[in-house]
């Protein structure tokens, strides 16, 4: 019924070789053969962005790629993200301003918001409010109302410029 | 305008040096989240564990003729195929009624459909297998034969003779009716100057919680001891149920929620699904996983809302409100939902209707009928959103028509400030409101006067503006007249064990659960402060039936009021424990010590006399050099439950901006306003938060979400495209203000604020798009959701 297919890709760093089903999901892959729990599954068809994560430098849905389509890529989940440092301000501030609640939605937002602050950083610019919402539209919290999540995005934003905020 | 979330400290009685009480300290287990280290139940794997895929029924109503699982059987991965009437073996069926709700009734519910499916979505056939998705694949194999039976999918309908009885034993498709018949309300109607009347339909709507519904089950068979790690609200109270029907003691259920994304009282409750999952385990000896897709979320996790509601209002010509009358007609599932029942929404309806108002003529009917549809229950705000839409709505369609504003005619029926204790002319008692203050305090806080200059302006260029409103009561810190006197055991009492360790920390167990909320953090601001350490110093372990004392769990708004208090009694008798030891120690009378930021004190100089570590040492290691016959006490529970009133009432006004766009339909959200009292505040940013996020989804109901059934009972739009839930671009900043009236019942004098925003909001959507829309003659909308086209229709376009 299934066919598996070889594939080796990076993930966070690490060279991985599995053999995955076909049709395994990018996500079911990151989550259950590599134990990678951080991405998470809110509706398996691509909307409400729980599972985003980056592959090749771009963010993508984790439910709509297949582990298959990733043999040679580059991927990076919430948990390499957080261990290189390379979102701890964008952590921080949502931690400080309380812009999570339950956190299910959390991984993808930051890994949505860290697209949005480097597109900013490439033209020198700061997103204003309306721009952040746009961006993490994709992005579903139920718990927040987004308010607080714009806030914390604003702010990491204003302090990566070098802007007073 | 801009009121921030930090905004400064509201001091209490309760402040005492290192205190926490009213203070915006972040929460100290969120970093866990922000990394993807959280562990949310559909993360938890088990060694043996298998997964159980649903096969579920494509009728709302059908007679299971026959099911042919050989083949699935036989499939590669599967552990066992087991339909209804093998796992009634395992457990019993449980029915959804609460003797305090006079006449209640229901049928019998078992875990997977036994002979008859009552409603699309309902499982019907398990299949277990070594991954889920094996366990998908052998579904495809198994053949079920059915006979469809008619649907009933009608509420208006319902109880007509020509229409078919779902459940045959109960005689009619009636689940719940209520009276009530206060004051003269006849003579009220007949002596007012103007009568407004309005039919107000809530869509069916749902939670759609990011984390779907999920449980591990592990029965061990050595131990005779069932382990459910389960995405629940109330742990206690499913290890009861669980218990109950697998006829175990209690004593044999251990219950542990870890993380939960998201629930809003859709993870309160009974499910089949859940309680399958647990049977399943116990029939096979090892661990099983349920874990719900999208699909299934939105055809088995609890609808809410679906109401009807016939609505009028009597004033006068100075704007004094005479009556209210409503007509209420809900369409719930086949089934009134266990324990909680599907009665109590209406029940709410009927009691907070005319809640805010000082109006002693008020007559209500609600009926509850069943419906071949998935099952309705407690959603987040119960029957708040419905009666506030209900009572606000026929507020400002009064104003309108006497020409009154609508800030004015709250201000001359609104309870008065100075007039409490009060009671509605539902009988609900109301200890201390604030509906004045904070109707002042949004006034200056949207600079009325200048946003109707602003509005008035642009409707001379053609830009139609709305402003509305919405004052609100909402029910905080249940007593046991929620569900106790109704014979369910859903406590409502809750308690906090505080331990000192070795090292001089404080390790909280609590019977509160955390599902983002901020609970965890709320039991630590209360116990720092009362005992006298900071906040790095505590850790709270909630969600284990094993390890916590017994308690309710987190839901309508009880957690900070009855949590928060039983920990905050509980670190105050822990201070005076550790007091004791401390005069043992250092030869002084314990009423002259304190401790401060971790230090034992001389409590008038502040002079610092002992470390806790020093202390925890000596009455850990060296308890021989303590005075003979003393005995340290490092470990103290309290328990707390409200006995004064039934329930904490606050209040509240909400205040919306949007802009209407006549050609499309389209809404824009400009700004939204909350000014909120929910007595002592413990954390402003997560008060605030609360009603961010409660407004949110109460906009959601307002102009998006909307559970489309057809006829036959299908669900049209069961999936995140087609379900619209609000997104980021479409929400507006949110501002929040607060009045602060303590509760007299607790020390801490905190009540809820959970609900507030969704309990307002949808109203104040609908009264500011009939504001911005009543210039061009418009139709009065009141049929949630407010889509575009509900919008062109009104003004006549389409």
């Amino acid at each position: 019924m299934s066919m598996d297919i070889d594939i080796t890709l990076t993930v966070n760093g690490e060279r991985v070789a599995e053999r995955v089903e076909a049709r395994k999901s990018l996500v079911d892959f990151v989550r259950d053969d590599l134990g990678l729990t951080g991405s998470h599954v809110g509706c398996e068809h691509g909307v409400c962005g729980a599972c985003t994560m980056r592959v090749d430098g771009v963010i993508v849905r984790g439910c709509l790629m297949l582990a298959a389509q990733c043999d040679g890529s580059h991927v990076e989940t919430i948990e390499g993200l957080s261990d290189s440092g390379e979102v701890a301000d964008l952590q921080a501030a949502f931690e400080q301003r309380n812009a999570l609640q339950c956190g299910y939605c959390t991984p993808g937002m930051l890994t949505a918001a860290q697209e949005l602050l480097d597109q900013a950083k490439a033209k020198q610019s700061v997103p204003s409010r309306d721009e952040i919402r746009e961006h993490i539209s994709g992005n579903y919290c139920r718990c927040t109302g987004y308010h607080a999540i714009v806030d914390a995005v604003e702010s990491v934003a204003k302090a990566r410029a070098g802007v007073k905020s | 305008m801009k009121i921030t979330a930090d905004s400064p400290p509201v001091l209490s009685v309760l402040d005492r040096p290192n205190s926490y009480i009213g203070r915006a300290v972040p929460r100290p287990n969120l970093q866990r989240l922000t990394q993807g280290r959280g562990q949310y139940i559909s993360d938890v794997t088990l060694p043996r564990m298998a997964h159980v895929a649903y096969l579920r029924s494509p009728h709302a109503h059908a007679r299971i003729v026959s099911i042919s699982a050989e083949a699935a059987k036989k499939a590669l991965g599967v552990v066992a195929v087991v339909t209804g009437a093998e796992l009634a073996k395992v457990m019993t069926p449980w029915v959804g009624v609460l003797t305090h709700l006079k006449g209640i009734k229901s049928a019998p519910q078992s875990p997977i459909a036994v002979e008859r499916a009552c409603w699309q979505g309902e499982a019907v056939c398990a299949v277990v297998a070594r991954t889920r998705a094996q366990a998908e694949d052998a579904c495809e194999l198994i053949d079920i034969a059915y006979e469809e039976l008619p649907a009933v999918t009608n509420p208006e309908t319902a109880l007509d003779a020509s229409t078919p009885v779902i459940h045959a034993s109960l005689g009619d498709n009636l689940c719940f009716e209520r009276k009530l018949d206060v004051g003269e309300v006849d003579k009220a109607f007949a002596g007012s100057h103007a009568v407004v009347e309005a039919t107000f339909v809530t869509g069916r709507h749902t939670g759609v919680c990011t984390e779907p519904r999920a449980v591990v089950a592990d029965w061990n068979e050595g131990e005779q001891r069932m382990t459910v790690y389960h995405a629940t609200q109330a742990p206690h109270m499913m290890q009861n149920l669980f218990a109950k029907h697998l006829d175990l003691s209690e004593s044999q259920v251990r219950v542990l929620t870890k993380d939960v994304g998201g629930s809003f009282g859709i993870k309160v409750h009974t499910y089949a699904d859940e309680m399958a999952t647990v049977a399943l385990s116990k029939l096979l000896k090892r661990p099983v996983k349920f874990v719900a897709d999208r699909i299934e979320s939105f055809v088995t996790d609890i609808h809410a809302r679906d109401h009807r509601i016939k609505g009028k209002i009597g004033v006068t010509k100075d704007g004094v409100i005479t009556a209210f009358e409503i007509d209420d007609l809900t369409g719930i599932g086949p089934y009134s939902v266990y324990p909680r029942t599907s009665g109590i929404e209406a029940n709410q309806v009927v009691n907070l209707t005319g809640g805010p108002y000082n109006c002693p003529n008020y007559r209500a009917q609600a009926r509850v009928v069943f419906q071949n549809k998935n099952v309705m229950c407690q959603y987040r705000a119960v029957g708040h959103p419905i009666a506030v839409a209900v009572t606000e709505g026929l507020v400002e369609l009064a104003a309108a028509k006497i020409g009154m504003d609508p800030l004015e005619i709250r201000r001359r029926n609104l309870f008065p400030d100075d007039g409490y204790p009060a009671q509605t002319a539902s009988g609900l008692k109301l200890e201390q409101l604030s509906h004045h203050e904070a109707l002042a305090h949004l006034d200056t806080m949207i600079n009325y006067a200048a946003l109707r200059a602003e509005q008035a302006a642009l409707r001379k260029k053609g830009i139609y503006r709305g402003i509305g409103f919405a004052s609100f009561i909402e029910v905080t810190n249940p007593s046991a007249a929620f569900y106790g006197v109704g014979g369910a055991k859903i406590t409502s009492q809750d308690g906090a064990t505080v331990k000192l360790d070795a090292q001089g920390a404080i390790t909280i167990h609590s019977g509160v659960t955390e599902q983002g909320q901020g609970a965890e953090a709320v039991l630590a601001q209360c116990v720092a402060s009362s005992f006298g350490v900071s906040m790095e110093r505590v850790r709270v372990v909630t969600g284990d039936t094993d390890n916590t004392p017994y308690g309710g769990g987190t839901w309508a708004s009880r957690a900070a009021g009855i949590g928060g208090e039983a920990a905050w009694q509980a670190g105050k008798a822990l201070r005076g424990n550790v007091l004791a030891v401390a005069g043992a120690m250092l030869q002084a009378k314990p009423e002259d010590l304190d401790i401060r930021n971790g230090i034992v004190v001389d409590k008038i100089t502040g002079a610092e006399r002992l470390g806790l570590d020093e202390l925890a040492r000596v009455a850990y290691f060296r308890p021989d050099t303590l005075p003979p016959g003393f005995q340290a006490e490092l470990m103290v529970t309290r328990h707390y439950v409200p006995r004064a009133w039934p329930f904490a009432f606050t209040n509240g006004i909400q205040a919306s901006y949007l802009e209407v766009d006549t050609d499309t339909g389209f809404v824009k959200l400009l700004r939204h306003w909350c000014v909120e009292d929910c007595g002592t505040i413990i954390n402003p940013q997560l008060v605030n938060e609360q009603i961010r996020g409660g407004v949110v989804q109460g906009i959601g109901a307002a102009l998006f979400e909307q559970c489309l059934y057809d006829e036959r009972g299908q669900m049209l739009n069961g999936n995140m495209a087609d379900y619209l839930v609000p997104m980021a671009v479409e929400m507006p900043d949110i501002d929040c203000g607060h009045v602060v009236s303590p509760t007299a019942d607790s020390e801490l004098g905190a009540k809820g604020a959970g609900e507030a925003g969704t309990a307002g909001a949808p109203a104040c959507i609908m009264n500011a798009i009939n504001d911005a829309l009543r210039p061009l003659g418009a139709q009065p909308l009141t049929d949630m959701p407010f889509t575009p086209g509900k919008i062109l229709q009104a003004l006549g376009k389409v």
